[in-house]
């Protein structure tokens, strides 16, 4: 129920109605005729285009698709891919899948809090960064990864995990 | 299109095929692409091109190959070399010594760097001599993305012989003979479940293609569908051909966008040559699929919940009876498949469901695709006769536990499954075989502990995943999982006691035998099996000073 309140005050600010991504989610719905069947597409199109779920999307779509808030408000609290807060500007998703957990997913998360502060389903105060972690992305060939702005990071070493989240904030702005 | 145009597609792409002295397949699975198979494939491309050879060296992406963790990898053709770990560097001396003078690149060949033995020719590998493939059949061998070369190796001939040539009865009883059981774990018979949604009556019926792979540490389905997505279009299609349905959906997991992707191109390409859509094949057979990509829930993998996410509801289950097959999605029959069952289906169609049942063992008929991961050297994708002996399977095809360790346990079947133990490594795997020593085939995932590894903490992550993915609609297996978890976070930390023990064994049954479906059932086989073979373990962390509480610190919370 935490959750509901930090998503009534996005930190990147409420979108507003005249905002072009509700161009892309309006589009999304009339592809699908506004069938409440097509909900859970409409809302990764939502996740895509604001990198979050914002409330007043939730409220949009319900208008539009004639669909109770409230439960577009249930499936998007069920489902882990939605987020009602901001993700970070830059993402790192651990995978803790049980190949990446036997070959040390659990240390890289040690050495993250350790080093950067920040437990999964945080984001830094800067909201630069942003900490996830994955049931499993499926390359446990690679175990253990790390997924870092939809780069795969294969066989990562604990140690190395802080400097590289570093270098890659510091070096794509 | 007909079978005349079949042909001719098959014809046009043997001939192109041809007019190369040498092809070149980098592998571009997911494990490839993460390693940079992509700009190989762009560089090799250029350096080909730049060395005026474009006209008899072809250059062309693949599926997976298998020995995921050598990647990048580049297979040669008609020579059938495997190169490993192969970058930027390597290119060069590819093209020089292999292309034009045709001399192997040694030091680069598969499982050079981790010292393994190593082969000029692809198939004298134990790691693929062992394999027996058929859902995997194109995987890594053609271009994923191009419908001509799927064409090319015999694809869709199955439905134009279901649709011409078999009467809807037919298909289902060549699927029956074949004694293909549900790939997605549970092993149901499959022709039984068509036959069920065949005889209904309903004005419309729904196939669909459960795509879930929710079990941590597989990855089966996502090297189909990356590597050869038509074979699962023409299985989907031939059973909504047997069952009477009109509409396919391909549920598929949003950690899978190349799978999503691949599968797309996959379904507009076949509608553009009319594989798919109305009159199909220029029979009165038509089919529609359409993609629903999930969104992260493992609960989805049950069917009921599935569809109920289908329809865009919370995917948590129903009970059963009803099974979807009398009302499914909409309340309607629907047939519901696993990935990998649909990739077998056109192979039984071609060859007879006689070929299929002569595989494997008499029960567990065919194949199996596993995914080997963990502690183990050649981690990957690999299809296997069922009744392969998990030795076999381990040690043999995927070489052993690396840095000489001891191998401790293998875990079959995710957070569903068990841990099988070293003195149960001759089991064959099969369906009954598995479930005899604890554990169970599950959807294929195949994940090796070594010495290092502790069971009881192995318990605690299947426990944790559990818990976390607990749809939270039936109590036992809401509380039960956090309940369990709980006790075996305690005993993990030292802080468990004999009591705490008891508790857990007192749960297990419970929740196994009153949750209202599959994930809260066997949510507990994780801790039983692990108890079974390695109660010792437990019992060295409990700590016999703690004294026994009359409450365990888990029900307060």
């Amino acid at each position: 129920m935490q959750e509901v309140k930090s998503a009534a005050k996005p930190e990147t600010g409420p979108p507003t109605r005249t905002d072009t991504r509700y161009k892309r989610i309006s589009a999304a719905m009339a592809k699908h005729q506004r069938r409440p069947d097509a909900l859970i597409e409409i809302l990764h199109k939502v996740q895509d285009a604001f990198g979050y779920v914002p409330a007043e999307a939730m409220q949009f779509i319900a208008r539009e698709m004639r669909i109770p808030p409230a439960r577009i408000y249930g499936v998007v609290t069920f489902y882990h891919f939605f987020s009602l807060k901001p993700k970070g500007k830059h993402n790192c998703v651990i995978c803790t899948g049980t190949a990446c957990h036997v070959r040390g997913a659990q240390a890289i998360a040690r050495e993250i809090e350790k080093g950067l502060h920040l437990k999964p389903g945080q984001t830094t105060p800067d909201g630069k960064l942003g900490v996830q972690i994955a049931r499993c992305i499926g390359c446990c060939g690679l175990a253990p990864a790390v997924v870092l702005d939809d780069h795969v990071l294969a066989k990562v070493k604990p140690e190395s995990i802080v400097e590289m989240l570093r270098t890659h904030i510091g070096g794509k702005k | 299109m007909s079978l005349d145009k079949l042909e001719e597609i098959a014809a046009k792409v043997r001939k192109q095929e041809h007019s190369y002295r040498m092809k070149l397949f980098v592998c571009c699975g997911a494990g490839c692409l993460s390693s940079g198979a992509g700009e190989v494939l762009e560089q090799l491309k250029k350096t080909v091109e730049a060395q005026g050879l474009q006209n008899e060296i072809g250059v062309f992406p693949t599926g997976c190959m298998g020995p995921c963790n050598q990647g990048p990898l580049v297979r040669v053709r008609p020579d059938d070399t495997i190169y490993e770990k192969f970058t930027g560097p390597d290119i060069e001396s590819l093209v020089e010594c292999h292309c034009r003078q045709g001399q192997r690149v040694k030091a680069k060949l598969l499982f050079a760097e981790t010292g393994g033995p190593t082969f000029e020719k692809s198939s004298d590998y134990p790691f693929f001599k062992l394999q027996h493939r058929i859902a995997l059949e194109n995987c890594g061998l053609i271009n994923p993305e191009s419908l001509e070369e799927y064409i090319a190796t015999g694809g869709y001939r199955a439905l134009y012989h279901a649709l011409t040539g078999l009467s809807r009865e037919e298909v289902v009883a060549e699927i029956k003979q074949s004694g293909l059981r549900g790939r997605g774990g549970a092993g149901y018979p499959t022709g039984l479940k068509w036959e069920m949604v065949y005889k209904y009556v309903s004005d419309e019926k729904y196939v669909i293609c459960n795509g879930d792979e929710g079990d941590p540490g597989a990855f089966m389905d996502r090297g189909i569908l990356e590597g050869d997505p038509h074979r699962v279009l023409e299985g989907m299609a031939i059973a909504a051909y047997a069952v009477g349905a009109k509409k396919g959906y391909l549920y598929v997991r949003a950690e899978y966008p190349l799978a999503i992707k691949r599968f797309e191109l996959a379904i507009k390409s076949a509608k553009a040559q009319h594989l798919l859509g109305p009159q199909i094949l220029g029979t009165d057979f038509a089919f529609e699929v359409e993609i629903r990509v999930g969104a992260g829930a493992f609960v989805c993998g049950e069917e009921t919940a599935l569809i109920a996410s289908i329809e865009g509801k919370r995917g948590q289950p129903r009970p059963r009876p009803p099974y979807p097959a009398e009302k499914g999605l909409w309340g309607k029959p629907t047939l519901i498949n696993n990935v990998e069952t649909f990739a077998n289906i056109a192979p039984i169609i071609l060859k007879g469901g006689e070929w299929y049942a002569a595989i494997g063992t008499p029960k567990s008929t065919g194949t199996k695709a596993f995914a080997l991961a963990g502690k183990i050297k050649n981690t990957g994708l690999i299809e296997v006769p069922m009744g392969t002996s998990l030795r076999q399977i381990l040690f043999e095809i995927g070489g052993g536990v690396p840095d000489g360790k001891k191998f401790k346990a293998a875990q079959t079947g995710g957070p569903s499954g068990g841990c099988i133990p070293e003195q149960h490594l001759d089991v064959p795997v099969d369906f009954e075989n598995i479930t005899k020593v604890g554990s169970i085939m599950g959807s294929g995932g195949l994940i090796v502990m070594d010495e290092e590894s502790s069971m009881v903490d192995v318990a605690r992550f299947f426990m944790e995943f559990c818990m976390d993915e607990s749809c939270g609609k039936c109590v036992p297996c809401r509380v039960g999982t956090q309940q369990m978890y709980d006790l075996l976070d305690k005993i993990c930390e030292g802080r468990g006691t004999a009591k705490d023990l008891a508790l857990l064994e007192e749960l297990a049954p419970l929740v196994r035998e009153t949750s209202l479906c599959g994930l809260g059932m066997t949510a507990p086989n994780p801790l039983l099996s692990t108890l079974r073979y390695f109660r010792d373990e437990y019992l060295a962390l409990l700590n016999p000073e703690e004294p026994a509480a009359p409450t365990p610190a888990a029900s307060a919370r």
